[in-house]
């Protein structure tokens, strides 16, 4: 039985995660316990963790930074513990170094980079960046097995994470210009898209993700 | 490349649908839910709640309408419908809505958006405007409480403002063409998508493929919102996709 613990800091997309996990399982053989905790105990003894996220970087980092002891929770389960992780939308973009919304806020630094506004180069182009959009430039990651070139997920966003190595991106997506859709490193990941909301493909990159062995 | 939406939207008064799906033969056609989770299974881009509940105990309703669809629908949700306070959104979007939109209540307390937008970011807060041309020629007047009210604030400021307050996304009724299905306001749409940048979501008044192509072609709409013309037969998400399709549009495929 695996333990699979979503980090409960107060994010909206929490419950609907959560029940796109259970949903992605029920797929799969091998048994999955998904619960959601900011038990700094129960962080650092799962066997996957999830951290979902929407809202303002500096807020969701504020909030997780609240909940005494969860950081380090996840810093043991992620970087000692080598467990697979996936960040959710801002979630994802928390792995950053550092977040430039409503100034400069210091992020988790388990990939080199930095969030920063959206500037698309076509006018046409709106902010936030919302509806489902293609994948695309995808790499041959785990996470990404049965998706294919075009496949659709749902963004909803106004900033995305610009990593500083170039193999830290697995999949982008185009609008305006493009940009990360998905980055993992060793045995961290993370999509700025909500496969929660992305119907059989975002179900799919879960599934993926709990049978994921960096 | 970012698709154009295709919302089937329903009315929803103390947790049961009123105007909703009659042509397919659903086990309990005014649960909300099996309805979702019909427009989730024919391949919709997001679903609309209009939470129409006239009283205030009525209310919670809603919640577990949109807790239980977030439970075998994975597809973007939003919910409109008597928000007032930062608190209403939150625990909307707690129980799996991704968007709530604002209607009323934005008029009369502009700081709610900024309030909103603070708390949950942008990209969840959609402004409801509807709009009702002015006799003489003049543009479009915003109106609140259902359409009841006149408010004199002139659409085009008003949209303005709030999207510089935090709005993310503007969800537009012509209160002229809604229920009338002989097409969007297109001129409407146009004043709207040339005065803000954020997505615009076109409704009142789709009667037919053609009008849904015109929402975006002519009017410059992200997203074509429609209630009567799906959820009784006349056109299948499917149709409505395949007629975006042959006119150009970008959709995203079934």
């Amino acid at each position: 039985m695996q333990k699979i613990v979503l980090i409960d800091y107060g994010s909206g997309n929490l419950r609907s995660a959560q029940k796109a996990l259970v949903a992605a399982s029920a797929t799969l053989s091998g048994g999955f316990d998904i619960c959601a905790s900011d038990d700094p105990k129960v962080i650092a003894a799962a066997d996957r963790l999830v951290l979902p996220g929407v809202g303002a970087f500096a807020a969701c980092m504020r909030a997780l930074g609240e909940r005494t002891g969860v950081i380090e929770a996840m810093a043991e389960a992620v970087q000692q513990g080598a467990k697979p992780f996936l960040g959710v939308c801002v979630g994802m973009q928390l792995l950053a170094e550092r977040g430039l919304e409503f100034g400069q806020t210091q992020g988790l630094g388990w990939v080199g980079g930095e969030v920063r506004p959206l500037a698309p180069s076509d006018p046409h182009c709106k902010i936030p960046h919302m509806g489902w959009n293609a994948l695309e430039e995808m790499s041959g990651h785990p996470l990404l097995r049965g998706l294919e070139v075009g496949a659709h997920m749902y963004f909803t966003h106004s900033y995305a994470l610009f990593p500083s190595a170039p193999s830290d991106v697995i999949a982008q997506v185009d609008h305006g210009g493009r940009f990360t859709a998905a980055v993992a490193k060793a045995n961290v990941a993370g999509v700025q898209f909500h496969p929660e909301k992305s119907q059989s493909a975002g179900l799919r990159l879960l599934a993926n993700f709990l049978e994921w062995r960096p | 490349m970012l698709k154009v939406r295709v919302i089937p939207c329903l009315d929803v008064k103390d947790g049961r649908v009123v105007k909703g799906v009659n042509f397919l033969a659903l086990r309990d056609a005014g649960d909300p839910v099996e309805q979702a989770r019909a427009y989730d299974a024919a391949g919709a881009d997001e679903l609309m709640f209009l939470d129409i509940t006239a009283s205030h105990e009525g209310r919670g309703a809603i919640l577990d309408v949109v807790s239980r669809t977030a439970e075998v629908c994975f597809m973007p949700v939003s919910v409109g419908g008597g928000i007032r306070a930062v608190e209403d959104a939150r625990r909307l979007l707690r129980a799996g809505a991704d968007k709530i939109s604002i209607n009323t209540s934005a008029v009369e307390n502009p700081a709610l958006l900024s309030d909103a937008a603070d708390a949950f970011g942008s990209q969840c807060v959609v402004v409801a405007i509807d709009a009702k041309a002015r006799p003489d020629g003049s543009g479009w007047e915003v109106f609140t409480y259902g359409g009841r009210k006149a408010t004199g604030l002139d659409v085009i400021d008003y949209a303005v403002s709030a999207v510089k307050r935090g709005a993310g996304e503007i969800l537009l009724t012509s209160m002229d063409r809604d229920g009338a299905k002989n097409g969007y306001d297109t001129a409407l749409l146009r004043a709207i998508t040339g005065a803000v940048n954020v997505p615009v979501i076109a409704s009142g008044g789709a009667g037919s493929c053609a009008d849904l192509v015109a929402g975006v072609r002519d009017g410059g709409a992200d997203a074509v919102l429609a209630a009567s013309i799906f959820h009784f037969g006349e056109v299948s998400i499917g149709e409505a996709k395949a007629a975006m399709r042959a006119a150009g549009l970008p959709v995203r495929p079934i």
